[in-house]
């Protein structure tokens, strides 16, 4: 079983994210790491694998650096990478970035590809959808648990009014829930190997997408203007060194919400 | 503006989600509910008593199960019937899908997380928070149709009392669309102790590390006289009941005090909770989203300011 995870790099979650006024692009310069919840996908694609055989591929599109993020995957336990990394793809919206990844998945042919609940930086949770039309195949979303026997995959996920289960023939598209699984942590073997694991990095010209289909240009949505949302007001921040609990009651009696 | 407002139904009611775009919608002008499943045409009708002018049924068998590929074939296929210049969806595990299959299909554009919408000379012009609400982003389409989701709760429901002329449609399914079935559907109780009328919650995340640690929350919740609740990761693990859970597919609620213990703050998590009073949470990393919206923020370890913070209520009240 060929199974293809959707990852991507992510600014760190102890990086103010900004929006750069001058491009209206994120500010990716900053320390960067793999999207937490794409944890997740990698963790049940490995689980997948061991219990299959098989092999497990990320695809990637950002920037070239995010090959450092990728290599986390890899020390987990993924086999390969492939980053799509294009100038011309910089800026990608749903669109654009659906239209590549489905090229890049084109070209693995996988019999499963998974996505990982949200990216922390778009926090869209809306691409598997978008990249499943592309590619015509069946696609299950926010699936919390997940299992795979031969040539069909059964996923259960959470709606507003309870739990559906879902079942769909591969090759299928989808997107887990992070309550799927507790991803694994590197090892040490893991992390010395994954320098040495195939690392593939394509242009939008190597997947035969044209410029134009990707990047801003290839995008239908714009960023007009940058505002700040209304604040809460004043925040009254406690470090714990013994005493929060108590300055938690104080500030509750003080407050008359008991 | 011609608007198509798609109008999710569960057990015979229209969404109260989809009435709310529909509201905002009518105030564009030419506001059409659409209506898919069997009993379409009659759930359709009751779209003009919220602002539609006109309402769009299709109840075609392939619509019966809420599954988003075959909502795609139709909708595309209403789109090109119609020409209508924007497609708007309230937020759903169902509705993200559809419109994010929709605009792959359509090569259109997808704005999501909207929190309002405005005309302005003659274009459609969202509000977007963005990076955990930490930007407010006012964002556009450049052609059309324009394809929104709108964040839940953004807008309510207006009573106009007016009707709307209904019209059937139909459409040719992709095969693809088809391949993914619904084996299995359980409606989860949603009533069971009611966290919606709560003066106090304390609610728990994964933070918490295991479903025992739940009985912290339960103790100081007793302590205080409110309800516990939980966010869905922990729900979807199985350590806390499907009624408690807050947030987009769960519960509204809006206490005068929330006590987050081991939450990250999630905008998912977050649209459930944010009109509560005091928010006051408990997190050990610092950097944690939820700090960027509580009112007090206490960095530190749950297991042991949760227990001690009990026995502090308890001594008080005694
Ligand atoms: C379509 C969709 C719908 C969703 N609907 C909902 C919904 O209705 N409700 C909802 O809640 N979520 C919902 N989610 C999921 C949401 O995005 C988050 O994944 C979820 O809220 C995270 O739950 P959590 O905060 O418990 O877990 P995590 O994000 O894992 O956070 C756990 C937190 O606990 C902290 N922690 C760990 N140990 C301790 C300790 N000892 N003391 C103190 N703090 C500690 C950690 O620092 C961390 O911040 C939805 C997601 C999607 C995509
Ligand atoms: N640039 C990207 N490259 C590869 N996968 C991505 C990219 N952006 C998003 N994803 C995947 O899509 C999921 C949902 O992303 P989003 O819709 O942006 O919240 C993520 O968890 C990833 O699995």
């Amino acid at each position: 079983m060929k199974i293809a995870v959707c990852v991507k790099q992510v600014p760190d979650a102890t990086v103010h994210k900004r929006i750069d006024p001058a491009t209206k692009r994120l500010d990716r310069s900053g320390e960067a790491t793999l999207n937490p919840t794409d944890l997740n996908a990698v963790e049940e694609a490995l689980r997948i694998k061991e219990a299959q055989g098989g092999e497990v591929v990320l695809v990637s599109l950002g920037p070239a650096k995010a090959t450092d993020s990728l290599r986390k995957a890899l020390a987990m336990g993924a086999d390969r990478a492939v980053l799509v990394s294009d100038d011309a793809a910089a800026g990608s919206d749903l669109l654009g970035t659906c239209r590549v990844l489905a090229a890049a998945l084109e070209r693995e042919a996988a019999d499963l590809v998974l996505f990982g609940q949200a990216s922390s930086d778009g926090d869209g949770a809306v691409l598997w959808a978008a990249v499943a039309d592309r590619l015509r195949q069946p696609m299950i979303s926010q699936v919390a648990s997940l299992t795979v026997d031969a040539g069909s995959i059964t996923g259960k996920r959470q709606t507003e009014h309870g739990y559906d289960v879902i079942s769909a023939p591969l090759p299928a598209v989808i997107g887990v829930s992070d309550a799927i699984n507790e991803p694994r942590y590197p090892s040490l073997k893991g992390i010395m190997g994954a320098k040495s694991k195939p690392q593939e990095s394509l242009s939008l010209a190597d997947l035969g997408v044209e410029p134009g289909a990707a990047g801003e240009a290839g995008s239908e949505t714009t960023v007009l203007e940058l505002g700040s949302p209304p604040s809460r007001g004043d925040q009254i921040k406690i470090e714990d060194d013994g005493s929060a609990a108590q300055k938690i009651l104080d500030l509750v009696l003080e407050r008359r919400l008991l | 503006m011609r608007v198509l407002v798609f109008l999710e139904h569960h057990e015979g009611q229209l969404e109260k989600g989809g009435l709310g775009v529909l509201a905002k919608a009518a105030t564009f002008g030419n506001a059409a509910g659409v209506v898919l499943g069997p009993g379409a045409s009659d759930l359709a009708a009751r779209a003009g008593a919220f602002g539609a002018v006109k309402a769009y049924a299709c109840d075609d068998d392939a619509l019966a199960v809420p599954l988003p590929q075959p909502r795609v074939d139709a909708l595309a296929a209403l789109v090109e019937k119609t020409g209508a210049d924007a497609v708007l969806f309230a937020a759903s595990v169902l509705a993200a899908d559809v419109a994010a299959g929709l605009a792959a299909r359509l090569d259109a554009g997808l704005n999501w997380d909207l929190t309002d919408l405005a005309l302005v000379d003659g274009e459609l012009i969202g509000k977007r928070p963005a990076l955990g609400d930490t930007v407010l982003v006012d964002v556009g389409w450049k052609g059309s149709p324009r394809i929104g989701l709108v964040r839940s709760g953004a807008f309510d429901p207006v009573e106009t009392g007016g009707s709307a002329e209904v019209e059937s449609f139909d459409f040719a399914a992709e095969n693809f669309s088809a391949l993914a079935t619904l084996i299995e559907q359980t409606q989860e109780e949603s009533s069971g102790p009611s966290i919606e009328d709560a003066e106090i919650i304390v609610a728990g995340g994964r933070g918490l590390g295991s479903p025992e640690a739940f009985s912290l929350l339960e103790e100081l919740a007793a302590a205080l006289g409110g309800a516990v609740a939980a966010t869905r990761a922990v729900v979807d693990a199985g350590w806390y009941p499907y009624s408690t859970q807050v947030g987009q597919t769960g519960k509204n609620v809006s206490p005068k005090l929330y006590i987050a213990c081991g939450i990250s703050g999630a905008i998912q998590h977050k649209v459930g909770m944010q009109g509560s009073g005091t928010i006051i949470a408990i997190n050990k990393d610092p950097n944690a989203p939820i700090f960027d919206f509580c009112d007090i923020s206490v960095v530190g370890d749950l297991h042991q300011i949760v227990p001690k913070l009990t026995e502090l209520v308890r001594s008080n009240r005694a």
